[in-house]
């Protein structure tokens, strides 16, 4: 057992105060973002992330992917309690939270939550520690044509599978590609798209990006919406806790099953959005009585928190090993990665090991710590409700500011975040999804390099994409996803074209 | 047994009415926006062309990979605009109501004015300037508590990066009054 050696070195890496103590800070941080109405796991990590210029890799990471833990606990707060949801993958918490909070069992409908988004993590952290190293290691013989044939996957993939409309998608990622590029061309050296401006030599930097994109924007579209809310206060008792969790084996099919979404959900760009609403499908479809559904059933809570956090814990497996992420907030923390100096890439686990294991260990630990962390001080964290957003709102604005500046010190980067505020705002109102375009931004420059130094090395020969059995499958395979949906509609259309045939000869 | 006692009751006397008119339909708003992505898919293809998007000895120019991304933002432009066009009939949603976009206003024009005095005074006095402001005539919240929690939070930032994690923010006259 490599992997588990290599775990307790990580373990050993992470067990100093210091580290620890970034933990429960970003914990605290994590779960306070993840109440706040408008703020999530994105945003929260996006505007967080100065915090972490100045600290060695190891801290940052752990102290950022513990933000992103805590926002994820913290989204099911007010869902269940207030039936908003903190973000979009806890609304499918709230068809059963909600009404179980109604009805006086609000403590249990927390505890159901937390303990399910542990599980859902923790299966998805084992999967990330056995499979990660070995996906890795598979990938230090890529060369360039092969990991642009991962990028174009990745990319056709959104194209193919998400569920905007196709044209809106390509808008998001050919925009995104297009200002990775801007600047001095890594390649010839050779500057473009900067219009003779100075301040674009440097090109555009991708956090500056998302923090306008997720940050102010996110403010612009909350200050529309009435803020107005009333919900259930609760706190959770040591009974209730140990309740749920005898009354919790019943249900480990439903558990197992959206564990299972939620990883494969994670790892391909499916997202936790997907995942949540897939298990609580799932959940409905395989019950016995599904008309209970909906009115405050516990099974209703399990179903699609375990979902959405395996899902959000795995979208970093194909972040470490093949430095893609897999959804928006893996994409950020590999922003973080680059500006705390490391290459994303397989060599991570080569070159770094201290800083992947620290984080994979991190994530045990911090799930654990989590957990307790929630189901003790819920009643407190509800009460940030009470906080008015006009208080709230600038003070967002500023920490965005912050972070902005702090990238590059560069007073041009907070008018770069106040634009991208405004793209984002408009975005978002008329349905152009904003994940590719942060996926594509951030790996354009590295998706751009691999594709010129495929054809320099065959000498300007597309061919060099179908050269070999590994590389030709996978950019077959991601043509197929781009043109997913008109072989899919083929595919209904023949069919469809069978069965009437057949209904004509037998009839 | 569960405890829900106390309920947590937050209003928001400001919030839009739902009955506002529109400013602009989504249509208009999608319209709208693909023919700035085309012009800017123009300009950027046109940048790219100048700089060389063909092939050389060494392989594909700098302009190569952004001219072709280019062509595809405009033609997925125009496939949007198309689209707008030819389905016509259906009713599209309302992208903006009065009321929404003076709520957004609210927000967006002192966050516009805090970048402006980020630059003359510096970071922490336009934070404190901003939320004060925003609280009070925003918020409606009472004077002593807005200035408070906005020098508090100000305060408690300029600790944090300036002294604790050594992030440095752009400073003004005040801050080189006290020799930072």
């Amino acid at each position: 057992m490599e992997a588990f050696g290599l775990l307790v070195y990580g373990f050993s890496v992470l067990l100093t105060w210091k580290i620890l103590a970034l933990m429960m800070v970003g914990l605290v941080l994590g779960i306070f973002v993840g109440v706040l109405p408008g703020l999530g796991g994105p945003n929260g990590v996006a505007i967080l992330l100065p915090l972490t210029f100045t600290m060695d890799p190891t801290s940052a990471i752990v102290m950022l992917s513990c933000i992103y833990w805590g926002a994820l606990f913290g989204g099911a707060i007010t869902s269940i309690l207030f039936n908003i949801p903190g973000e979009a993958w806890s609304v499918a918490t709230t068809f059963d939270g909600y009404p179980m909070a109604q009805q006086g069992k609000a403590a249990e409908a927390l505890t159901a939550a937390f303990t399910s988004s542990f599980i859902g993590s923790l299966v998805a952290v084992l999967l990330i520690t056995f499979l990660a190293p070995g996906i890795a290691s598979f990938a230090l013989r890529f060369g360039p044509p092969e990991f642009f044939a991962v990028y174009l996957l990745t990319f056709c993939s959104f194209v193919g599978l998400g569920r905007e409309e196709k044209h809106k998608t390509i808008i998001s990622m050919a925009l995104g590609l297009l200002l990775a590029g801007v600047g001095m061309d890594t390649v010839s050296g050779q500057l473009r798209m900067t219009f003779g401006l100075d301040e674009l030599l440097r090109g555009i930097n991708f956090l500056v990006a998302v923090i306008g994109l997720f940050g102010i924007s996110e403010i612009l579209l909350t200050m529309e919406e009435r803020l107005a809310l009333r919900g259930h206060a609760a706190s959770i008792s040591l009974r209730t806790v140990l309740k749920v969790w005898k009354e919790m084996p019943r249900y480990w099919v439903t558990l197992l099953r959206s564990s299972a979404i939620g990883c494969w959900l994670g790892i391909t760009p499916g997202g936790a959005i997907a995942a949540s609403f897939m298990g609580y499908n799932l959940a409905k479809r395989f019950a016995k009585d599904k008309d209970s559904f909906g009115k405050g059933r516990i099974e209703g809570v399990f179903a699609p928190e375990t979902a959405a956090h395996a899902s959000g814990t795995s979208a970093l497996l194909p972040m470490l090993a093949l430095g893609i992420p897999g959804s928006g907030t893996a994409a950020i923390l590999l922003g973080g990665l680059m500006v705390w100096g490391l290459n994303p890439g397989p060599l991570l686990f080569v070159e770094h090991k201290g800083f992947v294991w620290g984080l994979i260990a991190s994530m045990y630990l911090g799930n654990v710590v989590g957990l307790v962390l929630v189901l003790t001080t819920v009643p407190l964290f509800a009460a940030i409700l009470r906080v008015p957003f006009s208080a709230i709102a600038p003070m967002i604005v500023v920490s965005c500011a912050i972070g902005a500046y702090a990238i590059q010190n560069a007073m041009f980067d907070i008018w770069l975040m106040l634009l991208f505020g405004v793209v984002g705002y408009v975005f978002k109102k008329i349905g152009i999804p904003l994940a590719p375009f942060t996926l594509a931004l951030v790996l354009g420059n590295r998706a751009e390099d691999s594709f010129r130094l495929s054809m320099i090395g065959a000498g300007g020969d597309m061919r060099v994409f179908w050269s070999n059995g590994l590389v030709g499958s996978i950019t077959t395979l991601a043509l197929v996803l781009l043109f997913w949906p008109l072989l899919a509609a083929g595919f209904a259309r023949l069919r469809g074209g069978l069965i009437n045939e057949r209904k004509g000869t037998t009839a | 047994m569960a405890k829900s006692g106390d309920e947590i009751v937050v209003e928001d006397p400001a919030a839009p009415a739902s009955d506002s008119p529109a400013v602009t339909s989504n249509r208009a708003a999608d319209v709208a926006v693909s023919l700035l992505l085309l012009a800017f898919a123009g300009l950027l293809g046109f940048d790219n062309w100048r700089t060389g998007m063909g092939w050389d000895a060494t392989g594909p120019q700098a302009g190569y990979f952004p001219f072709y991304l280019s062509v595809i933002l405009a033609a997925a432009s125009l496939w949007g605009l198309a689209k707008e066009f030819l389905v016509r009939g259906q009713a599209s949603g309302t992208f903006v109501t009065r009321e929404q976009l003076r709520r957004v206003m609210q927000v967006f024009v002192p966050t516009l004015l805090f970048c402006l005095f980020t630059q003359w005074l510096g970071l922490y006095v336009a934070s404190f300037l901003l939320i004060a402001g925003f609280m009070v005539f925003v918020g409606r919240i009472a004077v002593w508590k807005s200035l408070l929690t906005a020098f508090l939070f100000s305060l408690i930032m300029f600790v944090t990066f300036e002294i604790a994690f050594d992030v440095l923010m752009p400073k003004g006259p005040l801050e080189s009054l006290f020799g930072r």
